[in-house]
């Protein structure tokens, strides 16, 4: 059973398309940009447990306006029972915060509660969060270039990282375009993305180089497409088998790895798409041949 | 490996048994980070350095025609002269009023030299080797402090050179352990001044209790340091709750002078700026004890005792970060990582044999391998399990098959070409192994990034996820490539379709 699909005409529109889409992504991310959890953007973060049927969310809201927090956000977070309140604190040094915050707080409701998580974090701290973040990502684009460079021929590394910033600016500019919070584990996720794109593309691309050293007569264009056929149950079986176990995590995982799977589920589902349609055409477009190849060789 | 991997299923009370830690973020618990605010021991150190050059020309003979203290510069004016002789003091690596560190191939002070004023400023090192002096001291006390607590296995660790992490399981109320780091708990007893005008020796200061102001002798008759112990007391006479305490002999002695010579004035008890109560003074203290009473409830008595007890911090501590997960999170936390960990795997081998059968079977049961083989290492390794290190597993699970996939597919392409089984597997798995390992080394490189820049329970993703890409190659290639032999070797001479 040799597939045979014409994954090569579709290369410009596709790439139109990608471009169109990076471009909103940019245009989100510098318009609109990220929605920082507290982990970069400082603040408290509360989650409460209400242990009643179907609790108000706006009687905790209003409960909560009376304390003089300053501007508070209050969602639901996952069941109904539980919520998640934030709000910007500079000072972490009270010691009695959260106790009178607690005491406040059970003069208000008249139902049982219970705090199942508090995190602060200073200013200090979420600006230092942030910048290992950005640096993490940095480094391990930088990392992928080098090892891609090294391993590949100059046209290769190029290809695979632009198919590398097209995946983590596009799941960034989803994040953005949707709200969705940005905290460490997205980091992580991001980082992971960046590691699943690369395994992707070198697969194809490890292809694309035994085929032009075993065909001189195929021209690149016909000859990644050639690559991408022959690869193709590899590709489709490793992504099904992987968005499997993301979408296990997105489903029972919990509330706290919601964001994360999500983030990976774009990321996977981007970088099997770029792997074989930002990769490849670049390709194409360096007009790789066999020479390429066999320079590297010798 | 099997035994050991079990080891935290089963087994679960024996403690000689290595078993994965849980992380804060499953078991429940608090993670604070303490940052030390160096700046007033700076000063401080400044201060008795510039009492030191004093000393130091005044034994040398050399003459300053002026020297002070400008915020964190130390000016000092000489005849010119002098200068090049103070100049060369202070440059020598021999000196002792400019030290000099040979491992960081620098002096305490760096000098600048502007005609005949020095101006003296701490270097990097000299700054460095004062926090890292200061954060040793407080690591102590706040060891002490929360020791005195009584929480379970606490860990306390050093970060950088002003600040500390404080681990502490279990802990869902970490309240009581921040009020009580948060006091400096600077203790000193002063007499009340005889004068009642402000001067330089003297400073006004609050009663906590009443907000009257006493107007003290800044020279400190005893502080933190003399006191051997302290603890919370009831009091028989008045019904007070009191902290009654020891003088070290030093102490005592200077207590007992103090008290004699300053019958009928106020005593004032000093802690971190405020006045806790002034006595009078009516007798001579000679035995080297004595209580404090200042309208202490018996916890707050409680509590002062044990921060005298644990000494004062050299500066005081800034809560900088805290993360406090309840236990019953934890373990909703536990149970939703676990059943979609078994959910997935689920998911994944059902897939793998639907497409493969018979080398899905070989595929899944590599799986099973690897992920007893992951949980072992981890177990051996001591490592911290957190909800994104489960994460991590579940996604290992995922991306796991992926080099068997490549094996099998490869070895398709190579069945329609080659007539010989034996032949064409061989070929199929020489032939996948390098892309096998490009594709996965660009993964470990992430993981490894991300274990060096990521901070608590993301780190426990990053091991996971690397330990798990090690133990996929391992199972790979030792153990599905063995029972793929076997099974090529049992049907050497049928046709092998993989599908």
């Amino acid at each position: 059973m040799k597939k045979d699909y014409k994954f090569n005409q579709y290369y410009k529109s596709l790439n139109v398309f990608s471009i169109a889409l990076i471009l909103l992504s940019l245009i989100f991310l510098i318009f609109k940009g990220l929605n920082y959890g507290v982990d970069f953007k400082g603040g408290t973060l509360i989650e409460i447990r209400v242990e009643t049927e179907k609790p108000d969310i706006e009687v905790l809201r209003s409960s909560f306006n009376k304390m003089n927090l300053g501007k508070i956000s209050i969602k639901n977070f996952g069941s109904d029972n539980d919520f998640v309140v934030k709000f910007k604190r500079d000072e972490l040094n009270d010691p009695e915060f959260i106790e009178n915050l607690q005491r406040n707080l059970s003069q208000e409701l008249t139902q049982d509660f219970s705090f199942r998580r508090v995190e602060n974090v200073g200013p200090k701290v979420s600006s230092e969060l942030l910048k290992a973040g950005v640096t993490a990502i940095c480094l391990s684009l930088m990392a992928m270039l080098i090892y891609i460079w090294i391993r590949f021929e100059w046209q290769f590394s190029v290809g695979a990282i632009a198919a590398l910033f097209h995946d983590v600016i596009i799941t960034l500019g989803i994040f953005s375009a949707l709200s969705l919070e940005i905290n460490l584990s997205i980091v992580a996720a991001v980082l992971t993305i960046v590691g699943y794109s690369m395994n992707d593309t070198v697969v194809i691309y490890d292809r694309v180089r035994e085929n032009l050293k075993k065909y001189s007569d195929i021209k690149i264009f016909d000859l990644t497409n050639l690559s991408i056929n022959e690869t193709l149950s590899r590709t489709i079986i490793t992504s099904s088998t992987t968005l499997l176990a993301l979408l296990s995590i997105f489903l029972f995982g919990g509330e706290i790895l919601k964001g994360f799977s999500l983030a990976m589920i774009l990321g996977v589902i981007l970088g099997t798409y770029s792997s074989i349609f930002i990769a490849n055409p670049l390709l194409v477009f360096f007009k790789v041949s066999q020479k390429t190849v066999l320079k590297e060789d010798n | 490996m099997v035994m050991v991997s079990s080891s935290n299923f089963l087994d679960l009370d024996l403690d000689k048994q290595k078993k994965i830690k849980l992380g804060l973020d499953l078991q429940g618990g608090s993670y604070l980070l303490l940052e030390l605010d160096n700046e007033p021991v700076i000063k401080q150190k400044l201060q008795s350095k510039l009492l030191e050059i004093k000393d130091y020309f005044k034994k040398n003979k050399i003459k300053i025609l002026s020297l002070k203290l400008d915020d964190k510069l130390i000016k000092l004016k000489v005849s010119k002269d002098d200068v090049e002789k103070i100049s060369e003091i202070f440059s020598d690596k021999e000196s002792t009023i400019n030290p000099y560190y040979f491992q960081y191939k620098a002096h305490q002070l760096d000098v600048k030299i502007n005609g005949d004023v020095f101006n003296f400023e701490l270097s990097k090192y000299g700054i460095i080797l004062i926090k890292n002096a200061s954060l040793d001291q407080a690591i102590e006390i706040v060891r002490k402090r929360v020791d005195e607590v009584g929480t379970n296995e606490p860990n306390i660790l050093k970060r950088g050179n002003d600040r500390i992490l404080l681990e502490l399981p279990g802990l869902d109320n970490p309240d009581r352990i921040k009020s009580l780091l948060g006091k400096t708990a600077d203790l000193a007893f002063r007499l009340e001044s005889k004068s009642s005008n402000e001067s330089f020796g003297t400073e006004k200061l609050k009663l906590i209790e009443t907000g009257e102001e006493l107007l003290l002798s800044k020279r400190v008759i005893i502080s933190g340091d003399n006191l051997v112990d302290a603890s919370p007391r009831m009091d028989s006479l008045n019904n007070q709750t009191v902290v009654s305490f020891t003088l070290d002999r030093v102490g005592s002695k200077r207590f007992a002078q103090a008290t004699k010579r300053n019958i009928g004035t106020r005593l004032a008890i000093v802690l971190d700026g405020e006045i806790i109560s002034a006595p009078v003074i009516r007798d001579v203290i000679a035995g080297g004890s004595g209580q404090i009473s200042g309208g202490f409830t018996f916890q707050s008595a409680t509590d002062l005792a044990l921060l005298l007890r644990s000494g004062a911090l050299p500066a005081p501590l800034n809560i900088i970060e805290e993360r406090t997960v309840g236990p019953d999170l934890g373990q909703d936390s536990i149970n939703a990582g676990i059943l979609s960990l078994i959910i997935g795997f689920l998911l994944v081998i059902g897939f793998m044999t639907l497409k493969y059968r018979i080398f899905g079977i070989i595929a899944n049961f590599t799986l099973i391998i690897n992920l007893i083989l992951l949980i072992s290492i981890l177990t051996l390794l001591e490592a911290t399990l957190t909800l994104p290190g489960i994460a991590g597993i579940i996604l290992t699970v995922g991306m796991a098959v992926d080099a068997n996939v490549l094996i099998f597919e490869r070895i398709k392409e190579e069945t329609s070409k080659e007539k010989n089984n034996l032949i064409a597997f061989d070929n199929g798995y020489s032939k996948s192994k390098i892309t096998i390992l490009d594709a996965n080394i660009t993964t470990i490189i992430a993981a490894i990034i991300l274990f060096i820049f990521g901070s608590g329970p993301v780190k426990g993703f990053s091991i996971t996820l690397c330990v798990g890409i090690l133990t996929t190659l391992f199972s790979v290639f030792f153990i599905a490539r063995l029972l793929t032999s076997i099974y090529v070797k049992i049907n050497k001479n049928k046709e092998i379709i993989i599908k």
